[in-house]
């Protein structure tokens, strides 16, 4: 303990701490939310499954296509990324969703905003740091992938803007993906609901899509199987829509998550600030 | 460098807090001072932890305000260094290491990671450092809790049921823990739903019930006003002894039993007295209601939920709060 400080004539003193004061900012934020992403086993579970799920899908599919010898025409084998991709992304969601909405679930939330009142710093700062982490692990991850998938199999060379696309545009995709997650666990503040409606968002377009038979339902139909997040995650591969004329090629897919994920955001900013904790 | 003030000072003006219809905090006001420990008192429901939560701002209040030092919560850019608070021993992330929850806390109020050993130490936790907050009992997460309130080494220190399913050891170390800090010229806040609790750490208390203030005024004036002392009598002729006491102009109160209770008296005077007048006494005892009694008495109405079948204002309690007023005869 310390000595109280002394004070003129005054009864009651004051306490005042050896700690000096210095105006805490983002940086300081960006630290504390580095320390509890990497310390809980929550992140080291979606990350290592990711990964493991990345390396064992992606090589086996190439395996497979090498295997069978088929032609692949003008495409290169970079579009087999597509199928690590899609169950990465559950992985990336449950990340997302657990770096703020497990802070709900324990209570850790209160102690977070007591700490910095500040509750657009505490959200920015989630967001950076975990946006960077799973951007810079995929990136990692698809670039060795795709790597080795462009060695096993017999195809077209890819071109640079393919390389780019298959490796830092999928790893900002799944990011992106992310942070909408995290808007989401934002919103509805449950790990196991915010968990649930995004991957409902990710799957059930493309499973709902597939029973619609009827013919007025056909521009509904077609309108899911082009914007359905799997759909798009196809479209990142492809210089042309792989489905129709119109939909998003190349980098419109990351364009679009990029928009919902900034509109979601933008809510989660807004109740964050006004709602009581 | 900070300048050396009074102390900081905690001020709740006019606040109100409503969920749809109901008001947990009805248009509350009054003063934190340093260097005292000031007690919240108030029954379960009373809007104790809901006051203590717009205090930190996690709740916003429906009108009114609260400054800590002349200022809001959220204009505190390092609120760790100016307020620590124990709300909840639970508000931890289980899965991280006692050591870990508190350095993210440090980290976001640039407090240097050597501090989290020393309030590590000063907890007594230092042996669990590094192990997982979930299996902690609930002693040891209310340790952990009042670790990250001191964290910042703050002026002001706010504890919300600190003693709540502690062991007496528990309970006696927070007790002095709290002494110890306003002695150093902190200001501390708590709460309890005990008075017993209060009485033994509280320089000055604040009660309050159904979200409305009902006191504000020093312990020792508390105690003062409220350990009514009073002499129990009983007779097999309670009629005539009341009338006996009544001619002499002492105030009766009729208890539970046949008793009767006689304010501002002295068995002596009393024993005399029946004597003179030839009545049977099966019982002369001096009484001196307790401070929970009073306690209870001041907040019968304000109670929330009541347990069916028990009523607070039968036996030895006292005839009702008299605030404001020196108690005659006590």
């Amino acid at each position: 303990m310390t000595a109280p400080a002394h004070h003129h004539a005054q009864a009651p003193h004051a306490y005042v701490s050896p700690i000096p004061v210095r105006a805490a900012h983002l940086g300081d934020a960006l630290a504390s939310e580095w320390t509890k992403i990497r310390s809980v086993r929550s992140t080291m579970w979606t990350l290592g499954v990711m990964i493991l799920l990345m390396f064992a899908i992606g090589l086996g599919v190439a395996a497979l296509a090498s295997a069978s010898e088929a032609p692949l025409g003008e495409e290169s084998a970079l579009g087999f990324g597509f199928f690590g991709m899609l169950p990465a992304s559950i992985c990336v969601i449950t990340l997302g969703v657990l770096t703020i909405a497990s802070e709900y679930g324990t209570g850790m939330i209160r102690t977070t905003l007591t700490a910095c009142p500040s509750r657009a710093r505490v959200l920015t700062a989630k967001a950076i740091v975990f946006f960077l982490l799973v951007f810079t692990l995929t990136t990692v991850v698809t670039a060795l992938v795709a790597a080795a998938q462009v060695a096993m199999v017999d195809a077209a060379e890819p071109t640079g803007a393919e390389w780019l696309r298959a490796t830092v545009g999928a790893a900002a995709y799944l990011a992106t993906l992310g942070l909408l997650s995290m808007a989401v666990g934002t919103l509805i503040r449950h790990s196991a609901g915010a968990i649930t409606v995004m991957i409902g968002l990710l799957l059930l377009p493309l499973v709902a899509a597939m029973f619609m038979f009827s013919q007025s339902l056909k521009s509904v139909q077609e309108f899911l199987f082009t914007y359905a997040i799997p759909s798009q995650m196809i479209s990142l591969y492809s210089e042309t829509p792989p489905f129709g004329e119109s939909g998003p090629a190349g980098w419109e897919p990351l364009l679009i998550m990029a928009a919902i994920a900034a509109a979601a955001l933008g809510g989660a900013y807004a109740l964050l600030n006004s709602r009581d904790v | 460098m900070r300048t050396l003030s009074l102390g900081r000072m905690i001020e709740i003006e006019d606040l109100t807090k409503r969920y749809g219809t109901k008001t947990a905090v009805d248009h509350l006001s009054f003063q934190v001072r340093p260097g005292v420990v000031t007690g919240f008192l108030g029954p379960n429901g009373a809007g104790k932890s809901t006051t203590m939560r717009m205090m930190l701002d996690l709740d916003n209040p429906t009108s009114g305000t609260v400054r800590i030092d002349g200022r809001h919560y959220r204009d505190l850019a390092e609120p760790l260094k100016y307020i620590g608070a124990l709300l909840d021993a639970k508000a931890m992330h289980g899965g991280r290491s006692a050591y870990n929850n508190l350095l993210c806390l440090a980290q976001s109020n640039r407090i240097p990671a050597s501090r989290v050993g020393e309030v590590l130490d000063l907890v007594g936790l230092t042996a669990v450092a590094k192990k997982k907050s979930k299996g902690f009992s609930l002693g040891m997460g209310q340790r952990l809790g009042i670790a990250s309130a001191l964290l910042g080494d703050p002026e002001i220190l706010m504890f919300d049921e600190p003693v709540n399913g502690l062991d007496p050891e528990g309970i006696h170390w927070i007790r002095n823990l709290m002494k110890a800090l306003a002695a150093e010229g902190r200001t501390i806040f708590v709460s309890s739903h005990l008075m017993s609790e209060m009485a033994l750490t509280a320089d000055h208390l604040i009660v309050i019930g159904q979200g409305k203030l009902l006191a504000d005024t020093s312990m020792a004036d508390f105690i003062q006003q409220n350990s009514r002392s009073y002499v129990r009598m009983r007779s097999p002729q309670q009629e005539r002894l009341r009338d006996v006491l009544h001619a002499n102009g002492f105030v009766v109160v009729e208890a539970g039993g046949g008793a009767l209770e006689v304010d501002g008296a002295t068995t002596e005077k009393l024993g005399e007295l029946a004597a003179e007048s030839g009545l049977v006494l099966h019982e002369l005892s001096a009484q001196r209601a307790s401070l929970e009694e009073a306690f209870m008495q001041m907040t019968a109405a304000a109670v929330e939920y009541h347990a069916q079948g028990t009523d607070v204002h039968s036996g030895a309690a006292a005839p009702g709060p008299r605030w404001g007023t020196t108690s005659e005869g006590a």
